[in-house]
């Protein structure tokens, strides 16, 4: 068992062959099926929503689309996340990936657009990326639409309404001044000001990713994720505000080594236990929070949002915000009911069901008004009021790049590399990706 | 150090594999001959015979180990995202950029640590608890059992506890040494880039000195009494005793552990990526968590398979020099007593 690494690795290289074999034998069928008998249908979904009430009404959904469409099944699997995204590594290596299935866009569905995996659904989705209108940006690669963004969330700061009332801070933060000032106040009433979980790393970065925003033109940064070039000077600009930040230090105390979302000392734990007053975090945070705390409930009503705050003197537009987002895709060789499937998915009602058992944050905007939570319906108003919201980098680049980019940021928060040195690595393997 | 079960009576076999080997041809030899004059055909028979019990065996390692061996080699001259068609063939190129990773020569440089700092620590505090527990003591058994116990509990959920023991502010270790009036360290004693190393070392430490301590007693019950009561009469004291018959015996069976502690320091990976992933700052890194990085978070397959047969090539390289260095005289040593044995 413990040959290990070496052992596992190879054996993982026979079974990508094993079951390149297996696939591509079971893939025929379902395609070739309804174009000749015109019935029976089946199309295999998988989606990550594990837990009632998003299970359930998922499964109702297929049900309803079954009935709306006689001969057509609809083979749902509901996986844990983490789950999913091992069992998809595997579809993708097999070339046996299920007919609908999530996309977090960018650099990843580059890929496996390359690699002739997924399908282009920009005529016969036509209709529907119309309605979306801007969020579909993410997941388009070359102009062509392969998955339709079904739940589209910005990254700002959760915080403890008690504790910031405890340290005397009457409004949230709106300059990164303010900010630092208010963990100074945090500090000095007690309370860890910011838990980061650097120790995944992608939390630290989130903060490189922001500060770039603010400090880079939107062309800039949008010419960046098409051409990986990083010459220009403003995200340079961006690892030295970062600087600044960690020599305030407002981070718990070992948020080198903590993790992001896992455990009651992880960054999300730290704060739903009202042991820190805030974390930059995704919108996904109060369902993580619930998790994380014995009553399910996370911080209730004591939790508030506000967005990433302004940086003096920086190029970028204020009001941009980071964020990211799951889609549907349709891949390469499923049937044309599929993509039927996955219209119907961001079709208004589903989407204002989606919308109102809080399980993300719709892009169809007939459910806008749908959203019940009030933390998460002013994160929806900011991210509908931003000029673009830019796609984590890590997603957008892809985790070759975005991965060593990561690995930098965490660096830094480490003190062992400089804002140059994030640059001419992440530089360095973006060249090699050419 | 880390080392596996199946291992640990893996090196035993070849000593008596030897032995037995020796010890058969002679019957077998016998056989043959009768078989000769008998009938040509049962040569044949033999062979089929051999090729039947064999056959499965060789048929399940080839699959599971030879072919993916093989491929991993092949996908190491590929860049290659993990799926798609292999077309993009780079040459040797993948090796020089694991070669020339900082990140992966710092790991290969902390697997060394590691080695290193089993054999100083390991080695003589396991070697005193052996010969501590070899002594008729009240509660031995339970002394032993609670010193085996670490070994026997899976690896990851001895890695979640000591993460959970090691947590800055909240964790039970800090809070002890809180009230001896000890701070921990500012960013947690895995959190801090120059303790992490030594801190998983020491986790380490507490789970695998079992395993050395148990080989030792097994090791300590070879040694003659006649020897030791020997000595004693001609007025040795217990340290004479130890120093100048017991751990000279022992050396065999410290020779065998030290390999398999090797192997293992250099394979290691669980323990590290369970309780820092390889930060703070890379500062615990190790080859396999190094390729593991690569391969399935970065999906860089043809770099990972890259560095996993660099890892391959390091770890052969060690056992054969090993095997070639020390151990030779362990096995030549049973080779001729097993011969002797034979005339």
């Amino acid at each position: 068992m413990r040959r290990t690494s070496v052992t596992r690795a190879l054996a993982f290289g026979a079974a990508v062959a094993v079951l390149a074999a297996c696939g591509t034998g079971g893939e025929e069928s379902p395609a070739d099926a309804p174009a000749s008998s015109g019935a029976a249908t089946t199309i295999t979904w998988w989606h990550n929503s594990n837990t009632d009430p998003g299970k359930g009404y998922y499964a109702e959904v297929a049900k309803k689309f079954e009935a709306a469409n006689p001969g057509v099944t609809v083979e749902v699997s509901a996986l844990q996340h983490e789950d999913m995204l091992t069992k998809l590594d595997a579809a993708f290596q097999s070339g046996d990936v299920p007919d609908v299935y999530m996309e977090r866009g960018g650099g990843e569905l580059a890929d496996h657009v390359e690699a002739n995996l997924v399908k282009d659904i920009s005529a016969p989705a036509a209709d529907v990326i119309s309605t979306l209108g801007g969020s579909v940006a993410g997941w388009q690669v070359d102009g062509k639409t392969y998955a339709l963004p079904f739940s589209v969330g910005v990254v700002g700061f959760w915080y403890n309404k008690d504790l910031f009332e405890k340290a005397g801070i009457t409004t949230p933060p709106a300059t990164m001044d303010d900010l630092l000032a208010a963990s100074d106040k945090l500090r000095a009433a007690g309370v860890d000001p910011i838990s980061v979980g650097a120790g995944d790393k992608w939390p630290a970065a989130h903060y490189w990713y922001y500060l770039a925003l603010r400090a880079c033109p939107q062309q800039v940064l949008q010419d960046a994720v098409k051409s990986l070039d990083f010459s220009n000077p403003c995200f340079v600009t961006a690892g030295q505000e970062l600087e600044k930040v960690v020599k305030a230090k407002p981070f718990n105390r070992g948020f080198l080594s903590t993790p992001a979302q896992t455990g009651p000392t992880s960054a999300s734990g730290l704060l739903a236990t009202g042991k820190v007053a805030m974390e930059m975090q995704g919108h996904w945070e109060p369902g993580v929070m619930q998790g994380l705390t014995a009553d399910k409930k996370g911080l209730g009503d004591k939790l508030g949002w506000f967005p990433f705050p302004s940086v003096a003197g920086g190029q970028g537009d204020p009001a941009a915000a980071l964020g990211g987002g799951d889609a549907w895709a349709v891949s390469k060789n499923a049937p044309d009911a599929a993509v039927d499937f996955v219209k119907y998915l961001l079709s208004d009602e589903v989407q204002k069901g989606f919308a109102e058992r809080d399980m993300g944050l719709p892009t169809n905007p007939s459910a806008s008004g749908s959203v019940k939570d009030p933390a998460l319906a002013g994160l929806l108003k900011v991210r509908d009021d931003s000029p673009f919201v830019q796609l984590y980098f890590d997603t957008a680049f892809g985790q070759a790049v975005g991965g060593v980019m990561n690995d930098q940021i965490a660096l830094l928060f480490a003190g062992k590399a400089t804002p140059q040195d994030i640059v001419a690595k992440t530089q360095t393997a973006a060249d090699a990706e050419k | 150090m880390t080392s596996v079960v199946r291992r640990s009576d893996a090196a035993p076999h070849t000593g008596t594999g030897v032995s037995n080997g020796a010890a058969d041809r002679a019957p077998a030899r016998s056989a043959a001959r009768r078989n000769a004059s008998a009938r040509s055909g049962s040569g044949l028979r033999t062979a089929l015979e051999v090729l039947f019990f064999v056959g499965p065996a060789l048929a399940l390692f080839v699959v599971f180990v030879v072919w993916p061996v093989a491929r991993a080699v092949q996908f190491s001259f590929y860049r290659w995202k993990g799926f798609g068609p292999l077309e993009d063939f780079v040459g040797l190129r993948n090796y020089v950029t694991v070669l020339q990773d900082d990140v992966f020569v710092a790991a290969f440089t902390h697997n060394m640590v590691i080695i290193v700092l089993s054999i100083l620590v390991q080695l003589p505090l396991g070697l005193a608890i052996a010969l501590l527990l070899n002594r008729k003591i009240r509660g031995q058994g339970v002394l032993r059992t609670v010193i085996f116990v670490p070994y026997v509990l899976s690896e990851v959920i001895a890695g979640v506890v000591w993460f959970q023991l090691l947590q800055p502010q909240y964790g039970v270790i800090e809070g002890i040494l809180g009230v001896v009036g000890i701070p921990g360290p500012e960013q947690g004693w895995l959190g801090t880039p120059d303790i992490a190393l030594f801190t998983v070392f020491g986790v380490l430490t507490w789970k695998y000195l079992g395993l050395a301590v148990l080989l030792f007693l097994a090791g300590l019950q070879g040694v003659p009494d006649e020897l030791i009561e020997a000595a004693q009469m001609d007025g040795a004291s217990w340290w004479q005793v130890q120093r100048r018959i017991t751990v000279p015996l022992l050396g065999p069976t410290v020779r065998t552990w030290a390999f398999l502690s090797m192997i293992g320091s250099i394979q290691l990976f669980d323990m590290v990526w369970i309780l820092t992933g390889g930060g703070p700052a890379n500062a615990t890194t190790t080859m396999a968590t190094y390729l593991i990085n690569e391969g399935t978070k970065r999906y860089n397959y043809g770099i990972a398979t890259a560095a996993s047969v660099i890892l391959f090539a390091v770890a052969l390289v060690f056992a054969l020099l090993y095997q070639f260095l020390v151990l030779r005289r362990d096995v030549a040593e049973a080779d001729a007593s097993a011969r002797r044995g034979v005339r």
